[in-house]
Protein backbone atom coordinates (compact mmCIF):
# COMPACT_ATOMS: atom_id res chain seq x y z
CA UNK A 1 0.00 0.00 0.00
CA UNK A 2 1.02 3.10 -0.95
CA UNK A 3 2.65 6.06 1.33
CA UNK A 4 3.30 9.75 0.75
CA UNK A 5 5.35 11.31 3.67
CA UNK A 6 4.89 15.08 3.06
CA UNK A 7 7.99 17.28 3.56
CA UNK A 8 8.12 20.51 4.80
CA UNK A 9 10.86 23.08 5.43
CA UNK A 10 11.36 22.27 8.77
CA UNK A 11 9.86 18.63 8.92
CA UNK A 12 12.17 16.27 11.16
CA UNK A 13 10.26 13.22 11.32
CA UNK A 14 9.70 12.66 7.78
CA UNK A 15 12.45 10.33 7.58
CA UNK A 16 11.57 8.34 10.68
CA UNK A 17 7.89 7.89 8.75
CA UNK A 18 9.34 7.03 5.67
CA UNK A 19 11.42 3.98 7.73
CA UNK A 20 8.47 2.81 8.77
CA UNK A 21 6.47 2.21 5.99
CA UNK A 22 8.74 1.62 3.98
CA UNK A 23 11.34 -0.83 5.90
CA UNK A 24 9.58 -1.91 9.28
CA UNK A 25 6.14 -2.67 7.30
CA UNK A 26 7.75 -3.15 3.75
CA UNK A 27 5.46 -1.19 2.34
CA UNK A 28 6.12 1.27 -1.12
CA UNK A 29 7.11 5.05 0.22
CA UNK A 30 7.36 8.29 -1.44
CA UNK A 31 8.30 11.44 -0.06
CA UNK A 32 6.32 14.44 -1.62
CA UNK A 33 7.95 18.26 -1.27
CA UNK A 34 5.57 20.87 -0.03
CA UNK A 35 6.10 22.39 -3.48
CA UNK A 36 4.52 19.16 -5.12
CA UNK A 37 1.50 18.43 -5.86
CA UNK A 38 0.07 15.05 -6.48
CA UNK A 39 -3.00 12.93 -7.61
CA UNK A 40 -4.86 11.19 -4.84
CA UNK A 41 -5.15 8.22 -6.91
CA UNK A 42 -1.41 7.52 -6.29
CA UNK A 43 -1.25 6.78 -2.48
CA UNK A 44 -3.35 5.28 -0.22
CA UNK A 45 -1.68 7.17 2.93
CA UNK A 46 -0.36 10.36 3.43
CA UNK A 47 1.44 11.17 6.25
CA UNK A 48 2.06 14.64 7.68
CA UNK A 49 5.29 14.22 9.88
CA UNK A 50 6.30 15.73 13.10
CA UNK A 51 8.87 18.98 12.59
CA UNK A 52 8.38 22.81 12.87
CA UNK A 53 7.21 23.90 9.66
CA UNK A 54 8.02 27.12 8.23
CA UNK A 55 9.70 27.64 12.08
CA UNK A 56 6.31 27.56 13.78
CA UNK A 57 6.04 30.95 12.50
CA UNK A 58 2.65 33.11 12.95
CA UNK A 59 1.23 29.45 14.54
CA UNK A 60 2.52 26.08 14.38
CA UNK A 61 1.57 24.75 11.09
CA UNK A 62 -0.68 27.99 9.88
CA UNK A 63 2.13 28.62 6.88
CA UNK A 64 2.29 25.06 5.96
CA UNK A 65 -1.38 23.97 5.22
CA UNK A 66 -0.90 26.67 2.22
CA UNK A 67 1.45 24.87 0.42
CA UNK A 68 1.09 23.03 -2.89
CA UNK A 69 1.18 19.61 -0.88
CA UNK A 70 -1.32 20.54 0.81
CA UNK A 71 -3.79 21.06 -1.77
CA UNK A 72 -3.48 17.79 -2.96
CA UNK A 73 -3.84 16.43 0.94
CA UNK A 74 -7.50 18.28 1.00
CA UNK A 75 -8.03 16.63 -2.35
CA UNK A 76 -7.35 13.01 -1.19
CA UNK A 77 -9.32 13.62 2.17
CA UNK A 78 -12.21 13.84 0.28
CA UNK A 79 -11.58 11.17 -1.74
CA UNK A 80 -11.77 9.18 1.41
CA UNK A 81 -7.88 8.65 1.63
CA UNK A 82 -6.84 8.27 4.60
CA UNK A 83 -4.37 10.86 6.12
CA UNK A 84 -2.28 10.85 9.46
CA UNK A 85 -0.85 13.91 10.82
CA UNK A 86 1.52 13.30 13.55
CA UNK A 87 2.48 16.05 16.02
CA UNK A 88 3.06 19.30 13.77
CA UNK A 89 1.71 17.25 11.29
CA UNK A 90 -1.38 17.30 13.42
CA UNK A 91 -1.10 21.26 14.21
CA UNK A 92 -1.19 21.63 10.23
CA UNK A 93 -4.15 19.57 10.21
CA UNK A 94 -6.33 22.04 12.80
CA UNK A 95 -4.74 24.98 11.18
CA UNK A 96 -6.56 23.55 7.61
CA UNK A 97 -9.63 22.70 9.11
CA UNK A 98 -9.16 18.94 8.16
CA UNK A 99 -10.19 18.44 11.65
CA UNK A 100 -11.41 20.89 14.49
CA UNK A 101 -10.05 22.86 16.94
CA UNK A 102 -6.54 24.40 17.52
CA UNK A 103 -3.68 24.15 19.36
CA UNK A 104 -2.27 26.32 22.28
CA UNK A 105 1.40 26.62 23.81
CA UNK A 106 1.31 23.57 26.59
CA UNK A 107 0.23 25.24 29.67
CA UNK A 108 2.82 24.90 31.97
CA UNK A 109 4.98 26.74 28.37
CA UNK A 110 7.57 24.11 28.48
CA UNK A 111 8.42 21.90 25.86
CA UNK A 112 7.75 18.23 26.81
CA UNK A 113 9.75 15.72 25.15
CA UNK A 114 9.27 12.31 27.58
CA UNK A 115 6.80 8.98 27.37
CA UNK A 116 3.26 8.90 27.97
CA UNK A 117 0.51 6.78 28.64
CA UNK A 118 -2.09 6.87 26.62
CA UNK A 119 -5.56 5.31 26.81
CA UNK A 120 -6.82 3.98 23.34
CA UNK A 121 -10.44 6.02 23.18
CA UNK A 122 -11.49 4.42 19.90
CA UNK A 123 -10.72 1.14 18.05
CA UNK A 124 -12.75 1.51 15.30
CA UNK A 125 -11.01 3.68 12.91
CA UNK A 126 -8.49 2.87 10.08
CA UNK A 127 -5.63 3.81 11.82
CA UNK A 128 -5.85 1.63 15.64
CA UNK A 129 -7.94 -1.15 14.98
CA UNK A 130 -5.08 -3.40 15.95
CA UNK A 131 -5.75 -1.60 19.60
CA UNK A 132 -8.54 -2.88 22.13
CA UNK A 133 -10.59 -0.14 23.34
CA UNK A 134 -9.35 1.16 26.49
CA UNK A 135 -6.35 -0.12 26.35
CA UNK A 136 -3.22 1.42 27.63
CA UNK A 137 -0.08 1.92 25.55
CA UNK A 138 3.20 4.30 26.04
CA UNK A 139 3.92 6.38 23.16
CA UNK A 140 6.58 9.70 23.64
CA UNK A 141 5.71 13.07 23.24
CA UNK A 142 8.23 16.06 21.75
CA UNK A 143 6.07 19.57 21.44
CA UNK A 144 5.86 22.85 22.84
CA UNK A 145 1.95 23.42 21.25
CA UNK A 146 -0.06 20.50 22.23
CA UNK A 147 -2.65 22.03 24.29
CA UNK A 148 -5.40 21.23 22.42
CA UNK A 149 -8.61 23.27 22.82
CA UNK A 150 -12.45 23.33 21.07
CA UNK A 151 -15.42 24.29 21.91
CA UNK A 152 -17.85 22.79 24.46
CA UNK A 153 -20.20 21.77 21.30
CA UNK A 154 -17.22 20.57 19.51
CA UNK A 155 -15.79 18.25 22.53
CA UNK A 156 -19.19 17.43 23.06
CA UNK A 157 -19.45 15.86 19.02
CA UNK A 158 -16.19 14.24 19.13
CA UNK A 159 -16.97 12.28 22.57
CA UNK A 160 -20.92 11.29 20.98
CA UNK A 161 -18.84 10.19 17.48
CA UNK A 162 -16.53 8.52 19.16
CA UNK A 163 -13.94 10.67 17.41
CA UNK A 164 -11.38 11.14 20.24
CA UNK A 165 -8.69 8.21 19.35
CA UNK A 166 -6.50 8.78 22.36
CA UNK A 167 -6.64 10.09 25.98
CA UNK A 168 -3.04 11.53 27.98
CA UNK A 169 -3.61 8.94 30.65
CA UNK A 170 -1.70 7.70 34.11
CA UNK A 171 -0.42 3.50 33.58
CA UNK A 172 -3.72 2.54 34.38
CA UNK A 173 -5.35 4.13 32.49
CA UNK A 174 -7.61 6.73 34.44
CA UNK A 175 -7.70 10.32 32.53
CA UNK A 176 -6.41 12.62 35.19
CA UNK A 177 -4.60 16.07 35.22
CA UNK A 178 -2.00 14.90 36.46
CA UNK A 179 -1.44 12.94 33.25
CA UNK A 180 -2.04 15.63 31.38
CA UNK A 181 1.49 16.77 30.34
CA UNK A 182 0.19 19.94 28.47
CA UNK A 183 -3.45 21.01 29.42
CA UNK A 184 -5.20 19.65 26.52
CA UNK A 185 -8.77 19.96 26.81
CA UNK A 186 -10.52 16.25 28.17
CA UNK A 187 -6.98 14.82 27.91
CA UNK A 188 -6.81 14.84 24.24
CA UNK A 189 -4.08 13.47 22.55
CA UNK A 190 -5.30 12.55 18.93
CA UNK A 191 -8.56 13.17 17.10
CA UNK A 192 -10.41 11.68 13.40
CA UNK A 193 -12.58 13.55 11.55
CA UNK A 194 -16.22 12.73 10.73
CA UNK A 195 -15.84 10.78 7.92
CA UNK A 196 -12.65 8.85 10.05
CA UNK A 197 -10.21 8.91 7.18
CA UNK A 198 -8.33 11.28 8.86
CA UNK A 199 -6.23 11.09 12.05
CA UNK A 200 -3.94 13.73 14.08
CA UNK A 201 -2.31 12.80 17.03
CA UNK A 202 0.15 14.82 19.48
CA UNK A 203 2.22 11.90 20.47
CA UNK A 204 4.65 9.70 18.00
CA UNK A 205 4.01 6.40 16.95
CA UNK A 206 6.79 6.50 14.43
CA UNK A 207 9.73 6.88 17.29
CA UNK A 208 8.38 3.65 19.23
CA UNK A 209 7.50 0.93 16.24
CA UNK A 210 10.52 -0.91 16.84
CA UNK A 211 12.12 -3.64 19.11
CA UNK A 212 15.45 -1.77 18.91
CA UNK A 213 13.48 1.61 20.29
CA UNK A 214 12.45 -0.11 23.16
CA UNK A 215 9.05 0.09 22.40
CA UNK A 216 6.59 -1.34 20.09
CA UNK A 217 3.15 0.08 20.96
CA UNK A 218 3.23 2.78 18.01
CA UNK A 219 4.00 -0.26 15.22
CA UNK A 220 0.44 -1.53 15.60
CA UNK A 221 -0.76 2.03 14.55
CA UNK A 222 1.00 1.33 11.58
CA UNK A 223 0.01 -2.28 10.87
CA UNK A 224 -3.51 -1.29 11.70
CA UNK A 225 -3.68 1.05 8.79
CA UNK A 226 -2.20 -1.49 6.71
CA UNK A 227 -4.75 -4.20 7.88
CA UNK A 228 -7.51 -1.63 6.69
CA UNK A 229 -6.01 -1.03 3.34
CA UNK A 230 -6.15 -4.15 2.54
CA UNK A 231 -9.82 -4.75 3.53
CA UNK A 232 -9.15 -7.05 6.79
CA UNK A 233 -10.62 -5.00 8.95
CA UNK A 234 -13.94 -3.01 7.98
CA UNK A 235 -14.54 -0.21 10.40
CA UNK A 236 -17.79 2.31 11.78
CA UNK A 237 -19.33 -0.42 13.68
CA UNK A 238 -19.99 2.34 16.87
CA UNK A 239 -21.41 4.70 14.48
CA UNK A 240 -23.99 2.50 13.33
CA UNK A 241 -25.38 1.38 16.92
CA UNK B 1 1.23 52.90 -0.07
CA UNK B 2 -1.17 51.75 3.58
CA UNK B 3 0.24 51.08 6.72
CA UNK B 4 -1.65 48.54 8.17
CA UNK B 5 -1.74 47.81 12.22
CA UNK B 6 -3.24 44.53 13.20
CA UNK B 7 -3.67 43.07 16.74
CA UNK B 8 -4.42 39.36 17.01
CA UNK B 9 -5.09 38.45 20.55
CA UNK B 10 -6.82 35.04 21.95
CA UNK B 11 -10.70 35.15 22.69
CA UNK B 12 -12.04 36.03 25.59
CA UNK B 13 -12.39 33.23 27.70
CA UNK B 14 -9.50 31.13 25.99
CA UNK B 15 -7.18 30.57 28.64
CA UNK B 16 -3.68 32.59 28.00
CA UNK B 17 -0.64 30.25 29.32
CA UNK B 18 1.88 32.94 28.48
CA UNK B 19 -0.42 35.66 29.97
CA UNK B 20 -0.19 33.67 33.28
CA UNK B 21 3.28 33.59 33.60
CA UNK B 22 3.99 37.30 32.54
CA UNK B 23 1.07 38.03 35.11
CA UNK B 24 2.83 36.08 38.38
CA UNK B 25 6.06 37.87 37.13
CA UNK B 26 4.60 41.41 37.25
CA UNK B 27 2.87 40.21 40.77
CA UNK B 28 6.66 38.99 42.00
CA UNK B 29 7.99 42.46 41.07
CA UNK B 30 5.10 43.89 43.39
CA UNK B 31 2.75 45.55 40.16
CA UNK B 32 -0.58 43.92 41.18
CA UNK B 33 -1.26 43.08 37.91
CA UNK B 34 -5.26 41.28 37.59
CA UNK B 35 -5.11 40.30 34.12
CA UNK B 36 -2.59 39.82 31.35
CA UNK B 37 -3.29 39.05 27.91
CA UNK B 38 -0.60 38.34 25.23
CA UNK B 39 -1.46 39.16 21.70
CA UNK B 40 0.22 39.81 18.49
CA UNK B 41 1.04 43.12 16.52
CA UNK B 42 1.54 42.70 13.09
CA UNK B 43 2.70 45.47 10.71
CA UNK B 44 1.83 45.08 7.06
CA UNK B 45 2.33 47.71 4.57
CA UNK B 46 0.66 47.48 1.60
CA UNK B 47 -0.75 48.32 -2.13
CA UNK B 48 -3.93 49.69 -2.44
CA UNK B 49 -6.19 51.63 -4.63
CA UNK B 50 -7.80 53.98 -1.99
CA UNK B 51 -8.41 53.56 2.01
CA UNK B 52 -11.66 51.18 1.86
CA UNK B 53 -9.90 48.33 -0.11
CA UNK B 54 -6.87 48.24 1.79
CA UNK B 55 -8.68 47.63 4.98
CA UNK B 56 -10.99 45.11 2.86
CA UNK B 57 -7.13 43.77 1.46
CA UNK B 58 -6.10 43.51 5.61
CA UNK B 59 -9.61 41.91 6.84
CA UNK B 60 -9.37 39.07 4.43
CA UNK B 61 -5.20 38.90 5.56
CA UNK B 62 -6.57 38.65 9.18
CA UNK B 63 -9.74 35.88 8.27
CA UNK B 64 -7.50 33.51 5.56
CA UNK B 65 -4.13 33.45 7.62
CA UNK B 66 -3.01 35.86 10.59
CA UNK B 67 -6.03 34.67 12.96
CA UNK B 68 -7.03 31.60 13.92
CA UNK B 69 -10.67 31.95 14.47
CA UNK B 70 -10.80 29.07 16.72
CA UNK B 71 -8.97 31.01 19.34
CA UNK B 72 -7.94 34.33 18.23
CA UNK B 73 -9.57 37.87 17.73
CA UNK B 74 -7.75 40.78 15.67
CA UNK B 75 -8.71 43.99 15.22
CA UNK B 76 -6.69 46.62 12.77
CA UNK B 77 -5.99 50.18 11.64
CA UNK B 78 -4.67 51.70 8.41
CA UNK B 79 -3.25 54.72 7.51
CA UNK B 80 -2.08 55.87 4.48
CA UNK B 81 1.59 56.56 4.16
CA UNK B 82 2.33 60.00 4.28
CA UNK B 83 4.67 61.15 1.71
Amino acid sequence: MRCAVIVFPGSNCDVDCFHVWKDVLGQPTEYVFHKERFSAEDFDLIILPGGFSYGDYLRAGAIARFSPAMDSVYKAAEKGKLILGICNGFQILLEAGLLPGAMMKNRDLKFHCHDVYLKVGTADSPFTNMYLPGEVVKMPIAHGEGNYYADADTIERLKREDRIVFYYSDEKGNITDEANPNGSAENIAGILNEERNVLGMMPHPERCAEEILGNTDGKRLFMSILEYLEGRVKIGKSRRS
Amino acid sequence: MFNAKICVRFKNGVLDPQGAAIKGALNHLGFEAEDVRVGKLIEVKLKAGNLEEAKAKVRMMCEKLLANPVLEDFSFEVVEESI
